[in-house]
């Protein structure tokens, strides 16, 4: 008898049993529940490509209310690779992956209180296509990079890399999904190594950084000679493609608590990002297909090409997937990711997965108290005190449960949630930890 | 114009369907609180029925009273506390079972639903329900019993009116109190085989191994507690043993008899008062054996289980300090 978790391409996932959408625990529970990477084969299917919709939403950042009058009105036009910012001399901004007219400007909160303005794109037959980024595509800057590629699908964190002053020293391109299920990233990285490649030469080129490292799943790494970069293997066992992980067991580094891998001289692209910026150079034209896995509510998965700012309604609609009332749809993947609230909410740079769970199926958190089962102990890959930790985090005393608790060793992989007996949203309280804590430090600084 | 139509659009259409965010991870395992409470009751069947064969319609009947009293207890204090009713988590069914196999089955129905509002009452619910009990609320119970009516749980006095086909001595007494010869009138297959006196579910050897194994393999107890807290009392007996043999009896016996098996597998492996790290575990279960061993060689109490348990309990979260340090620690 062995453990139901590894899952086929574009089967179903997991099984429905007592209303929950999982992968069970195994019979024998000495064995650790097991939550496996799983290897796409050599050969892949083309890219299936949705065609862009009527209408198109992109959240352009925002970092606080500005005064002064926006740069964009409704109605006016754009066309395909524009540029839009919302405000003259604006640091943030949105390619438009349409050519059409903007018919609604409004603010959009997001995770955390972070603030964008929703700017909506409804598509004409102009076809205009905006050749700014072409005419400058033969002298690569990194100024370039971050002027037309911080939105482009796989969102490469350019920002990072400016404000670092040149600390970073090693990137790390994600070659595998950090969750399970989702294979965006193992799918493009394979299939679009043409790409891959010409985006690893452009990065060292306008970078300083030398040191490229290419980590996927240990048995695929042969498939990646010639690619202009390190290829490293990491284990197919959830949470070791997670990004401290990855530190520890690629570069040797253990992430000190607290500290990021910027901290360290690390910084993570994702392949989609690499691809962007490859296929950016070789085609003139910023790209703005995001490639994403849709996980249906039966389990089977589709990966497909979808323009950016794509509603998810727009997806549901085209793979005749149904949503009831009190279903949840994420957007990520089913440990890290994030769920949404309306069906409006578009396909992001940065979305590698929709998943949409029936409301049965659907893991519900309780409020019974944690019993001291001890199996988030043994499952937590930063060995912390969970039983503990929680009982802090429980009773709102987050300065404790970072001094003697070890809440930031946690690198929010969702683990303990996944095989607590009590249901407690265990990830959720340490989140919001660390969320309350740095608030409580920005407010002090702004004190004093 | 073309601002009416947006304002129009911006406002929520009614066929906007709801629906439900949540945190992180979206999937689980499945695992559950019922599920270990039905499972670890299912594990403790055979044990059981082999009591209920020996001592019949009266064991019977402390047991369906010790589970429906505990169950009773449970709901009155959810009730009186204005907490959500947890009945059905099944704890309070296992702990009100778990009662009943230790007692005699003579126990009066007064003693029985004394023993429960312990249990549930004292042991598990003043310190704020499941999870957050410190000893094992049947450990607990039993104790006080104990030191409150010893009486009712003298095994040779209770089952004294039994006519069984096996020797009606309650084991650890006879080995307490008249040597080590005394226990040679108990050969090992009859202990195994649950032919002895004691508790409805604690004399059953194999039944409660049998158990015991199922509920290690399915990772509902933690085996690192259960073998040590068995090596603990194999060693520490034998050590007594070649010390004196005249007077100390031999390891295999005391593996066999009184709570032993029930404890290693059942009371020592409560979640709530046991550590979770590894290396506690061992210390835990270890110093739970050789705790056993000490009350009934040189202690004033024929079975020492029970206490030691209760002592093992406290120094719990003490040794549960022993742990890895976390991934990154900065000192």
């Amino acid at each position: 008898m062995s453990a139901p978790a590894v899952m086929h391409y574009r089967t179903p996932i997991g099984h429905t049993e007592k209303g929950y959408i999982m992968i069970k625990k195994a019979f024998y529970g000495l064995s650790t529940p097991q939550l496996n990477y799983e290897i796409l084969p050599p050969h892949l299917p083309p890219t299936e490509q949705l065609p862009a919709p009527q209408k198109i939403t992109l959240y352009h950042p925002k970092d606080n209310d500005y005064k002064v009058p926006a740069a964009l009105a409704i109605g006016d036009s754009v066309r395909t690779g524009q540029k839009l910012a919302l405000y003259p001399d604006e640091k943030h901004y949105v390619i438009s992956p349409i050519s059409g007219r903007i018919t609604a400007l409004s603010p959009f909160t997001g995770d955390f209180g972070k603030n964008f303005a929703a700017i909506t794109i409804a598509r004409d037959d102009s076809e205009a296509v905006d050749e700014t980024f072409r005419e400058n595509i033969q002298t690569p800057s990194f100024e370039l990079l971050s002027d037309y590629l911080v939105g482009a699908p796989g969102a490469p964190p350019l920002e990072t890399l400016a404000n670092s002053n040149g600390n970073i020293k090693t990137i790390l391109i994600r070659g595998l999904d950090p969750d399970p299920m989702v294979d965006t990233s193992q799918y493009i990285a394979q299939s679009r190594m043409q790409d891959l490649k010409k985006g690893i030469h452009i990065l060292k080129e306008v970078t300083s950084v030398q040191d490229v490292v290419l980590f996927t799943a240990g048995e695929t790494v042969q498939g990646y000679g010639h690619i202009g970069a390190r290829v490293a293997g990491v284990k197919t066992r959830y949470p070791a493609a997670l990004p401290p992980m990855v530190m520890k067991d690629v570069l040797g580094q253990i992430l000190p608590a607290g500290k990021t891998c910027e901290d360290l001289g690390v910084c993570f692209f994702s392949a989609e990002a690499v691809i962007s910026i490859g296929s950016a150079f070789e085609s003139g034209q910023v790209p703005t297909a995001k490639t994403l896995t849709f996980i249906k509510k039966d389990g089977t998965r589709k990966i497909f090409e979808t323009c950016i700012g794509t509603p998810i309604r727009y997806i549901l609609e085209a793979y005749g997937e149904t949503v009831n009332e009190y279903d949840r749809i994420i957007l990520g993947g089913p440990m890290t990711g994030s769920a949404i609230y309306a069906l409006d909410h578009p396909v992001g740079p940065d979305t590698d997965a929709v998943i949409v769970v029936d409301r049965d199926k659907a893991a519900y958190a309780s409020d019974y108290p944690c019993i001291n089962c001890g199996e988030c102990i043994r499952i937590c890959p930063a060995k912390i005190q969970v039983n503990m930790l929680v009982r802090f985090l429980e009773a709102n005393q987050y300065e404790e449960a970072a001094d003697s608790y070890d809440l930031y060793s946690c690198i929010d992989c969702g683990l303990c949630s996944y095989v607590c007996v009590s249901k407690i949203p265990i990830l959720q309280y340490i989140k919001l930890a660390k969320y309350e804590l740095e608030r409580a430090k920005t407010s002090e600084a702004a004190n004093a | 114009m073309l601002e009416k139509r947006d304002m129009l659009e911006q406002q929520i259409p009614l066929s906007q369907k709801k629906l439900i965010v949540s945190h992180a991870p979206f999937f689980h395992n499945g695992s559950s609180i019922t599920e270990r409470s039905y499972h670890t009751m299912l594990a403790a069947l055979p044990a059981l029925f082999m009591g209920l064969y020996h001592y019949g319609i009266p064991a019977l009947g402390v047991v369906c009273l010790s589970i429906s009293s505990a169950i009773i207890w449970e709901l009155v204090i959810n009730l009186v506390t204005k907490r959500t009713i947890t009945i059905g988590d099944g704890n309070a069914a296992w702990l009100g079972m778990l009662f009943a196999m230790l007692v005699p089955a003579t126990m009066p129905w007064w003693a029985v639903i004394t023993g429960t509002f312990i249990v549930i009452v004292i042991g598990k619910q003043i310190f704020g329900g499941i999870g957050s009990n410190a000893f094992h609320p049947v450990a607990l119970a039993l104790a006080m019993m104990m030191l409150s009516w010893g009486y009712l749980l003298d095994f040779d006095a209770a089952l004294l009116n039994y006519d069984l086909e096996f020797a009606t001595v309650y084991p650890l007494a006879a080995a307490k109190y008249y040597g080590a010869a005394s226990t040679d009138a108990f050969n090992l297959t009859d202990l195994l085989m649950g032919r002895q006196l004691g508790g409805p579910g604690a004399t059953f050897g194999l039944g409660l191994i049998i158990g015991g194994i199922y509920l290690m393999l399915r990772g509902f107890i933690r085996w690192e507690i259960s073998l040590t807290f068995l090596a603990g009392i194999y060693l520490t007996a034998t050590v007594f043993n070649l010390f004196n043999p005249a007077q100390f009896a031999p390891p295999a016996f005391h593996l066999l008899t009184g709570y032993t098996l029930i404890g290693a597998f059942f009371l020592a492996t409560e979640d709530s008062s046991s550590p979770v790290n590894f290396v506690p575990m061992l210390i835990y279960g270890a110093a739970g054996g050789i705790m056993t061993v000490l009350i009934r060689n040189i202690g004033a109490w024929v079975d020492g289980v029970i206490l030691a348990i209760l002592v093992i309990n406290l120094i719990s979260p003490l040794l549960d300090k022993i742990r890895p340090p976390a991934l990154g620690k900065v000192e």
